[in-house]
């Protein structure tokens, strides 16, 4: 077949980025597994889950190396976020949609897209200074599993609302006419047809929060109080993992460093967990 | 009937289709026994023999962002009759169409002046409910549009939403809509199976039981064949031929032949000084046969549009 020299060229050079691309996320893969061996080897997997603490500075046998608060801990504050901000980016995304008037719903998209774009420190700066000592008067201590909730929900709740919006927008407009045709209540159009066919974008945006809320680090390091232990109530304070990578990396050595690769290997195993229960869960919706 | 009866149609109101239908009914019995009788298939008179008015328009003027689109149409509709809207593109046909159950509400910068009555009643009125409106005048698209729900749904969907709460009541309307347009057979074993894994013909034919289902007097078709192949618009068309008597039909259509097939009565659309106008109507057999104004002619001769 013949091929125009422009094009040949145009596909070397796409197959070199797609293949520079797939490299990256190997070699860090790669790179992780090498970093964790020697904490794997010497420690043991179970030990990371149930060994009586987290004071990795031990050395190998008189350390301590339970990840299993900090785990619980990042699981509480990622779900307690997507819990609060699926209903409010839904919410927004509807009433920007299919409710908003056509001038209040692009000045409203705007704003949302600029909360999209604030950096995390700022958002963490706002929480420390605002949030905690708010949260403090009502229930001490402040920074708490509760303020990294809200924080991360601020920062996930944009995710949600554009892409949902997005997803919302390419429904054709043949299936919502369709539905006012046949005499459908704005509520009922939405329900019974616009989601349903939205829903592949919703899930993914949903998705893609999650995967924000699990890997911020910064904004939640600097709400959340940062003590290793497993929450009562989400008024204590707790550590997530991202967050103990953060702060330990600057003087771990040794096992304790490599156990930090252990706990970053941990974070990328629950990702790939979610992931893959999402396209289970999804994987019988063939309506869109 | 008079505007409150335009009210009666609530969503959550069952029976109040049937007391329509009721109404129309006289009509569709003359038609089941002059079938019964022997009269030949041909003679479509009896199907639409009263001659009542049930939609009317007055000066019916469309504009679009300051832009007339159609202007002064002023049409009587005979209920039970197939209404073939012809003409060529661009001339106001489906505005005309979108008129007749205010799909224009959903168009911006769309304004409306004149009045559409249907059994007396003004829709346009500030007391009317719209999507009792939109039920009783149910509306089929040039392309098929069934949601991308499950086969069964589509039906028994829009039914939960006007209102019907018991199950199996759904089920039986829903296999009754399907038998009508012929696919039951086709989609039974099948019908959790979505919509859109349908072929285009059957797709369309979902649409017009999705829009039977719901049991209105008024059915709008706009171009429903011009998006299928030959086969799948033939049989449509048959369907078509089939709701005469029964419902009140208003077709647009591009297809003269189509039109001359299927219609009772025809009104042709052209553009004049810039906006779609009906320049003639009548029954079918004169328009086609004995047109007065010379366009018409030259059109249904194929010499024109």
């Amino acid at each position: 077949m013949y091929r125009p020299s422009s094009d040949m060229l145009l596909l070397a050079i796409l197959r070199c980025l797609a293949l520079i691309a797939v490299a990256i996320v190997l070699l860090i893969v790669v790179f992780l597994l090498i970093e964790s061996l020697p904490a794997v080897r010497s420690v043991g997997m179970l030990r990371f889950f149930g060994d009586a603490s987290w004071h990795p500075a031990g050395g190998a046998e008189a350390g301590r190396f339970n990840l299993t608060p900090m785990l619980i801990g990042t699981v509480a504050a990622a779900a307690g976020a997507v819990l609060l901000a699926v209903p409010l980016g839904m919410g927004s995304a509807l009433f920007c949609r299919f409710y908003a008037p056509r001038r209040i719903g692009g000045v409203y998209r705007r704003l949302v897209e600029l909360l999209a774009g604030i950096p995390s420190v700022v958002y963490g700066f706002w929480g420390l200074m605002v949030l905690a000592p708010l949260i403090r008067q009502w229930q001490p201590p402040g920074q708490s599993l509760l303020a990294g909730i809200l924080i991360l929900t601020i920062m996930i709740l944009p995710t949600v609302a554009l892409l949902s919006e997005s997803s919302l927008r390419s429904v054709p407009r043949s299936y919502l006419d369709g539905a006012s045709a046949l005499g459908l209540s704005r509520w009922s159009t939405i329900r019974g047809v616009a989601l349903p066919a939205a829903w592949g974008g919703i899930f993914t945006a949903v998705l893609l929060a999650t995967g924000r809320a699990i890997g911020e680090t910064m904004a939640v390091l600097m709400v959340a109080g940062n003590v290793v232990q497993t929450p009562a109530s989400i008024f204590e304070p707790v550590r997530t993992l991202t967050a103990n990578i953060a702060l330990e990396l600057g003087y771990a050595m040794e096992h304790h460093r490599s156990a930090l690769f252990v706990s970053g290997l941990v974070l990328m195993v629950m990702i790939v967990v979610i992931v893959s229960l999402a396209s289970w869960i999804n994987r019988g919706r063939v309506h869109v | 009937m008079t505007r409150s009866n335009l009210q009666i149609t609530t969503p959550s109101d069952v029976s109040a289709g049937e007391v329509a239908r009721a109404v129309t009914g006289a009509s569709a019995e003359d038609a089941a026994k002059a079938e019964h009788l022997g009269v030949a298939a041909s003679d479509r008179a009896p199907c639409c023999m009263d001659r009542e008015p049930v939609v009317c328009t007055e000066h019916l003027t469309v504009q679009y962002g300051g832009q007339t689109a159609m202007r002064d149409v002023t049409m009587p509709i005979y209920r039970g009759c197939i209404t073939g809207i012809v003409g060529p593109s661009g001339c106001g046909k489906s505005t005309f169409l979108n008129c007749l159950n205010r799909m224009t509400d959903m168009t911006e910068g769309c304004r409306v002046s004149g009045r559409v009555l249907i059994d007396g009643g003004d829709i346009n009125h500030g007391t009317v409910n719209l999507l009792a409106l939109r039920r009783r005048v149910g509306m089929i698209f040039q392309k098929p549009n069934p949601f991308p729900l499950s086969i069964r749904k589509n039906l028994t969907f829009p039914l939960k939403e006007h209102g019907v709460r018991s199950g199996s009541q759904r089920e039986s309307l829903m296999t009754t809509a399907l038998q009508q347009v012929g696919l039951w057979e086709e989609v039974k074993d099948r019908l959790d199976a979505p919509a859109l894994g349908l072929s285009g013909g059957q797709q369309q034919r979902l649409c017009l039981a999705r829009a039977l289902v719901l049991e209105p007097d008024v059915v709008l078709l706009d171009e429903p064949c011009s998006a299928l192949d030959p086969i799948a618009s033939g049989v449509v068309e048959d369907l078509i031929d089939s709701l005469r008597g029964r419902y009140t039909v208003i077709i647009v259509t591009h297809n003269l032949a189509h039109a001359r097939r299927l219609a009772d009565d025809v009104a042709v659309f052209w553009l004049e000084e810039g906006a779609g106008t009906v320049i003639e109507r009548g029954p079918a057999e004169q328009v086609f046969t004995a047109p007065r104004h010379p366009a018409t002619a030259a059109y249904v001769e194929g010499r024109r549009g």
